[in-house]
C-alpha cells in the first residue's frame, strides 16, 4: 500500500544473517499516497457522497480519499480546507459540529513534509472524520478554522508552536506552550531531542535520540 | 551590581508609556503593594495571577485586567509544566509510551494509558482480540479512577473556596482507591500499568473483596459531601450562577466532558462512540441544565455514582469468567515479562528469568528482541478518544512501520476546557473566577503535555 521512505531493512539493517524471529521483515514506510477506490464501506460512502452534492468542486479540493482502520481521512489541498471544513459543519447531512483536535506530522522524507491533521466529530451523526492538509516547509502556510471552529484557537497556536506551520487569518498565532523567544519549532524530525550520556554501572549510556533506532 | 534583576525584591515603580503611566507593583510584602499603588487615580488594574498561587489548580498564569472587582478581560497563559511527552515518545519503543503518557494527566493515568494502547491496539489491528478479562479489568480501573479524579476536583475546589472539611473529606476517599491502585498495579499513581495488549498483570487475590469493600462505603460518602455542601447557602452562593457556558458556547469551544454535560447535553463517548465494552454495561450519564459550577458540581457528583454502578458490574463479570491471561496471545507484541512480588517489591518473576535462561534459547532471544527492539506496528495513523474524568481523552498516533511511534499527539481535555476560562470569567467578580476556573478542573500535566 505504501512506499518504502528508506533504504534500510530488517534486523539492525543487516541482510542474510539468519534471522528466524521474523522482526526483521518490516521496512519504514511514507504515508499512504494512494487514494481508496469506492465503495469505501461502513458510512463513508454516505459521508463522501454528501460532501460531493454540497461542495460542487470536490475533486479539485480533495487530492485523495483514505479509508484506513475503519477512519476516514480527506486529504484536502490546503487553501481549501476552510470550505471543505465549513460545508462539513454546516451542511445537514454531515454536521461535524465539534472540532475535536488539530494536530502536526513532519513528515521529512516527502516535498511537502509539514502535515496538518484535524479530527472533527459529528455528534448528531457520531462520527469522526479526518483532514489532512500537507505543506511545504518554504511555504507553510494553512488557511486558519478559528472562524468556523473557534476551538481551534489554541490548538493551531500548539501546532505553530510545534511544527511551524502558518494558519493564515488565526486572530493571535503565538506561541503557546513553549516561551515566546524559543527558537525552532521542536516536533519537527529535524529538531534535536537534547539531552547527554548518562554513565551507568561504568558504561556509557547515549541519550535516546542517538541510541540505535531498529529500523 | 544595580542592573541584576531580583524578582523577589519587594518595587514600586511608574514609568510612562503610550498608554499612560503603568504601574508595576510587586513584592510579598502587601504595605508595599497598597502604598506603591497608592496614587493610582483610575481603577483599572492588570493583575498576574499565577504561576505559582494556590487557587490556580496548578502552574497556571491567568492574566485578568480589573474594573474595580470586575474582570473586564481574562487571559489564559499555560506551557509552564510542558515536559515534552509527546516528542519523547518519538524516541522509545511502543510499550515504552505508556510510562510516558501516564505522566501527563496525572490524576487520571488509567484513561492516558488505555487510550494510548487503544490507539496503539488499532493501529495493529488486534482490539478484537484483547482479552475480555483484560478489557473489565481496565473498565474496572478506570472507573476508580475517575472517582478519585473527581474527588480530587472536589477536594481542590472545596479548598479554594474555603470549604476545609469537605477537601480533607475528598482526600480521605481517594486514598482508599490510591491503596487499591497500590495493591493492583504496584503505584499509587503514574502506574503503566494498562499496555499495548492487554496489562501488565492480573488482579492480585483479594483485589476483588477490597474493591466490594469500597463499593459498600463509597455511597453513604457521597450522600455525606451532598448533605455537607449542596444546601449549603455558602457554597451555593459561590457557585450557583457563577461561570456560566452554555450550550452553543461549549461546542463552539470545543468543551467537553461534565462541563458540556453540565449545559444539557449527555454527551459522552462511553455511550456515543463506545470501546472496551462500554455499551454492555448499565449506565446512566448525568445531565444539568444550569451550565453553572453548581451543576458541574451535581454532574460530578452523580457521575461517581455512576462509576460505583459500573465497578458492580465489571466485578460481578470478573468473578464469572474463568482465570485466563490478561495479554494479548500473539507473542510477537505480548510483552513477555512476568512479574512477581519479590521482597524488594514487584519485579520480575524469577522463575520466568530462570525458565528463560535456563531452559530455552529461543525464549531468551525472542525475550531479548521484544524487550531491546520492541515489536513493529503496520503504518498508518488512528485517531482513538475515550471519555477521561475531563472530557474527550484523544491520541493520534501515527505510525511509519517502526518499532517506535512516529508521532503521537494528545488531544487533551484540559487543554481545549481551559480556552473556556476567559468566557466564563469575563464580567464577573475576582473572586469568581477562582471558582469557574476549578469548575473546569483543570490538570496543567495533560493541558501542557
Amino acid at each position: 500500500m505504501t512506499e518504502p521512505i528508506s533504504g534500510r531493512s530488517g534486523m539492525f539493517g543487516v541482510t542474510g544473517s539468519g534471522d528466524t524471529s521474523g522482526f526483521g521483515g518490516l521496512v519504514v514506510r511514507a504515508p499512504a499516497s494512494t487514494s481508496t477506490p469506492r465503495p469505501y464501506g461502513d458510512w463513508f460512502d454516505e459521508a463522501a457522497d454528501a460532501l460531493e452534492r454540497a461542495l460542487p468542486d470536490f475533486a479539485d479540493a480533495v487530492e485523495r480519499v483514505v479509508v484506513d482502520r475503519d477512519e476516514l481521512t480527506l486529504f484536502v489541498r490546503p487553501d481549501r480546507l476552510r470550505d471543505v471544513a465549513q460545508v462539513l459543519r454546516d451542511d445537514p447531512a454531515l454536521r461535524f459540529e465539534q472540532c475535536s483536535s488539530i494536530s502536526g506530522v513532519d513528515y521529512p522524507a516527502t516535498e511537502r513534509r509539514l502535515h496538518s491533521v484535524v479530527h472533527l466529530t459529528s455528534m448528531t451523526y457520531r462520527r469522526t472524520i479526518r483532514l489532512e492538509v500537507a505543506v511545504t516547509i518554504d511555504d507553510p502556510h494553512v488557511p486558519s478554522l478559528v472562524e468556523v471552529y473557534p476551538t481551534a484557537d489554541w490548538h493551531e497556536r500548539e501546532t505553530w508552536d510545534f511544527f511551524g506551520i502558518v494558519y493564515d487569518g488565526h486572530p493571535a498565532l503565538t506561541r503557546i506552550i513553549m516561551p515566546d523567544d524559543w527558537p525552532g519549532h521542536p516536533q519537527r524530525k529535524d529538531y534535536p531531542l537534547g539531552g547527554v550520556p548518562v554513565e551507568y554501572k561504568g558504561a556509557q549510556v547515549p541519550p535516546p535520540d542517538e541510541r540505535r533506532a531498529y529500523a | 551590581m544595580s542592573t541584576i534583576y531580583d524578582p523577589y525584591a519587594a518595587t514600586a515603580e511608574s514609568r510612562e508609556t503610550t498608554e499612560g503611566r503603568v504601574y508595576t507593583v510587586t513584592g510579598s510584602d502587601w504595605d508595599t503593594v497598597l502604598s506603591g499603588g497608592a496614587d493610582v487615580g483610575e481603577e483599572r488594574i492588570v493583575v498576574n495571577m499565577g504561576p505559582q498561587h494556590p487557587s490556580t489548580h496548578g502552574v497556571l498564569r491567568l492574566v485578568l485586567e480589573l474594573e474595580g472587582e470586575t474582570v473586564t478581560q481574562a487571559r489564559v497563559v499555560i506551557g509552564y509544566l510542558h515536559t515534552g511527552i509527546e516528542k519523547n515518545t518519538e524516541f522509545r519503543n511502543w510499550t515504552q509510551g505508556v510510562t510516558f503518557v501516564t505522566r501527563m494527566d496525572y490524576l487520571s493515568p488509567l484513561f492516558n494509558e488505555t487510550a494510548y494502547c487503544l490507539a496503539v491496539e488499532k493501529l495493529l489491528g488486534i482490539t478484537e482480540e484483547i482479552p475480555e478479562r483484560a478489557t473489565v479489568i481496565r473498565v474496572l480501573m478506570m472507573e476508580l479512577n475517575r472517582i478519585a479524579s473527581h474527588l480530587v476536583w472536589l477536594a481542590t475546589t472545596g479548598l479554594e473556596l474555603g470549604a476545609l472539611s469537605i477537601m480533607l473529606y475528598g482526600w480521605r476517599e481517594r486514598e482508599l482507591i490510591l491503596d487499591i491502585f497500590e495493591m493492583v498495579t504496584g503505584l499509587r499513581m503514574n502506574h503503566a500499568y494498562v499496555r499495548p495488549g492487554g496489562l501488565a498483570q492480573d488482579l492480585p487475590r483479594g483485589a476483588v473483596e477490597k474493591i466490594r469493600e469500597f463499593g459498600k462505603i463509597m455511597p453513604a460518602r457521597i450522600d455525606q459531601y451532598v448533605d455537607l455542601l449542596s444546601e449549603n447557602p455558602i457554597w451555593t452562593r459561590r457557585t450557583k450562577g457563577i461561570g456560566y457556558l452554555d450550550l452553543t458556547g461549549c461546542v463552539a469551544l470545543g468543551v467537553t466532558g461534565p462541563m458540556l454535560r453540565s449545559a444539557g447535553l449527555p454527551w459522552d463517548l462511553r455511550k456515543h462512540r463506545p470501546y472496551c465494552g462500554y455499551e454492555t454495561y448499565d449506565f446512566e450519564v448525568p445531565t444539568s441544565t444550569a451550565a453553572d459550577c453548581f451543576a458541574r458540581y451535581e454532574v460530578r457528583l452523580a457521575e461517581m455514582r455512576q462509576s460505583l454502578r459500573i465497578i458492580e458490574q465489571a466485578l460481578d463479570r470478573l468473578e464469572r469468567l474463568p482465570a485466563g491471561p490478561v495479554m494479548v496471545a500473539d507473542k510477537k507484541i505480548a510483552w513477555p515479562a512476568q512479574l512477581a512480588l519479590g521482597n524488594d517489591g514487584l519485579g520480575n518473576s524469577l522463575d520466568h528469568i530462570r525458565q528463560i535462561m535456563g531452559t530455552s534459547m529461543e525464549a531468551l532471544i525472542h525475550h531479548f528482541k521484544l524487550v531491546t527492539e520492541g515489536f513493529r506496528v503496520p503504518a498508518g495513523e488512528v485517531y482513538s478518544a475515550i471519555e477521561s474524568p475531563r472530557g474527550e481523552l484523544g491520541f493520534h498516533v501515527v505510525s511509519d512501520g517502526g518499532t517506535r511511534p512516529y508521532r503521537v499527539h494528545v488531544r487533551d481535555p484540559s487543554f481545549v476546557n481551559l480556552q473556556a476560562v476567559p468566557a466564563l470569567c469575563e464580567g464577573g467578580l475576582l473572586a469568581d473566577v477562582i471558582a469557574a476556573v476549578s469548575s473546569v478542573d483543570p490538570v496543567l500535566g495533560g493541558v501542557d503535555r
